[in-house]
This record gives C-alpha cells, structure tokens and sequence, in this order.
C-alpha cells in the first residue's frame, strides 16, 4: 500500500555518504570514466578542488529517494527532471530531500534536492509516480 | 556554432541488457531491493526477469548519446563542458534479457549569455518496440 500523501508533506530524507572509491564503481557501473570523477589529480590540473561525483550518480540518489518515499518500486518513477549545479564531492555526506507539490488519483509530484551541507548539487528537481503501480 | 545541425540524428545504438550488469549499477547507487537482483524475487513481482532500477536508463542510452557528444560536426569543447541539466520519462520496465535501441537526435542549439547549449534527445525502445525511456541531456559550454 502507498503511504497517504498530502500537498506540502515531506517524504523520508535519505542521507548517503559516498565512500572514497564510490566515483571509481559508479565509473565501472555507468561506463562514464572521464577522469574529473576518478583521478584527484587530473581534476586539480584543470582547477576543481578534487575528483567530484558523477551528476548522474546524484540523480540516481534522487530518484531512488522519491521512489523509497512514496514506498514504490521500479514501476513507480515515471519521469524526472533535475538541474546540475554546485559540485558534489566523495566522502561527504548527501541529503535528498523532497516535497509533495500534487497529490491525487493515484500521482504524485515531488519537488527535490540533493545537498551537502550548503552547497545544492542538485537543484530545481521534479519526480512524478505513479502509486501501486503493478495494481 | 552551427544551428543548421538542429534535427540530425544518428544511427541506432542497441545494448544488450545483463543480469550481472543491472546488480553491478543496482550496488554502485545504493538500490539493493530484491527485484534489481534476484530472478525469483523479480519473477514473483511480475517481471520476466531480474528488472533495472529507472536511472539504469543512463548505462544502455549513454552509448547513443556520445555520437553526438563527440560529433566533430557540432564540435563540442568537451574540456569546457558542463551536464547542466537532464530529464527522463520512463515507459516499459527494462529487465535482463532485453535489448535496447535508442536513436540521439540534435534537439537544440542555442547560445546564451556566452554559453553554448547543446540538448540532445534520446528515445529507447526495447525488443518488442516499446519505449522504455526518453532522456533529454542539456550539456553546456563555458565561454572561453
């Protein structure tokens, strides 16, 4: 069964700290190997502070938390919409959060974001589910 | 940049969908639900087999999307490019087994306060014609 959800109610925050070597796995997983996400230096070369996550691993965070929050399953996600825009960084923790902007007959509209600390990696995010979607 | 390559396409790129795979991406993001790793579990839900997770889409259309990346045509700075925003709207779930063609199209080209925008648009179809997914990837070029 689908939670109850309201206009304005928070889903479950989901805080994940990516490990050291997380850039390295989601690099083999994905097949993305430019070398900012995975080689220290090569990203301070061209003036990053450090190798910074894959954006699409941090959409991947998002859309893992809307579908956790609304207690679905990989049929639940029927689109989502994210902007890039501060850059994330191993080994410090990420918080995806999100808030219903509609909810009825059976669909839900989250606005979200993934943040560590203060600095928003991504922005201006928008998933939509549906719920119970196997009934 | 060039605005007539608006509406090129290029030619279909198919990926063959991997149980090993979909547990590989399934443990780099975090996802460890039985339906992304277990046939039975799958099975028991409804799938025909061991199902990916909705951003698995970026492994089996990244493939499609990098022709026109790479483009010499559109000529991409790759050193001075940004992801700056993407979208997808998922259709039929992707299960092991599967094989995906997703076809990249120039969506738009534009410049902006001296950026460049480049949007491609992918759509994937499975083997039974399906559409499993359509991303739009909004890459931008700083200025120099």
């Amino acid at each position: 069964m689908a939670p109850q959800l309201n206009e304005g109610d928070q889903i479950a925050e989901l805080k994940v700290t990516p490990d050291k070597y997380l850039p390295h796995r989601y690099a083999g997983a994905s097949g993305d190997f430019n070398p900012i996400h995975i080689d220290p230096e090569f990203a301070k070369a061209v003036g990053l502070p450090g190798n910074i996550l894959h954006g699409l691993y941090g959409m991947a965070l998002v859309a893992r938390a809307a579908i956790v929050g609304v207690e679905g399953d990989a049929r639940s996600l029927k689109r989502l919409s994210v902007q890039f825009r501060g850059m994330g960084f191993p080994e410090q923790e990420i918080t995806v959060t999100g808030t219903v902007r509609e909810a009825g007959d059976g669909r839900v509209v989250l606005d979200m974001e993934a943040a560590q600390g203060n600095n928003r990696i991504i922005r201006n995010a928008e998933a939509e589910l549906v719920l119970d979607p196997g009934a | 940049m060039d605005e007539s390559k608006k509406g090129k396409s290029y030619a279909p790129f198919r990926y063959d969908v991997g149980r090993e795979k979909i547990r590989e991406y399934s443990n780099a993001i975090g996802v460890h639900a039985p339906v992304h790793h277990d046939l039975e579990a799958a099975r028991a839900a409804g799938y025909r087999d061991v199902v990916a997770p909705p951003m698995f889409a970026v492994v089996y259309s990244a493939g499609s999307v990098a022709q026109g990346v790479l483009d010499p045509e559109l000529g991409i700075d790759l050193g001075r490019m940004l992801h700056g925003s993407q979208e997808f709207v998922w259709g039929e779930p992707v299960c092991s087994g599967d094989t995906i063609a997703t076809t990249t199209t120039v969506a738009d080209l534009y410049e902006r306060a001296g950026m460049q925008f480049f949007v491609f648009e992918s759509v994937s179809e499975n083997q039974d014609g399906q559409e499993t997914v359509r991303g739009t990837w909004t890459n931008i070029v700083r200025a120099g």
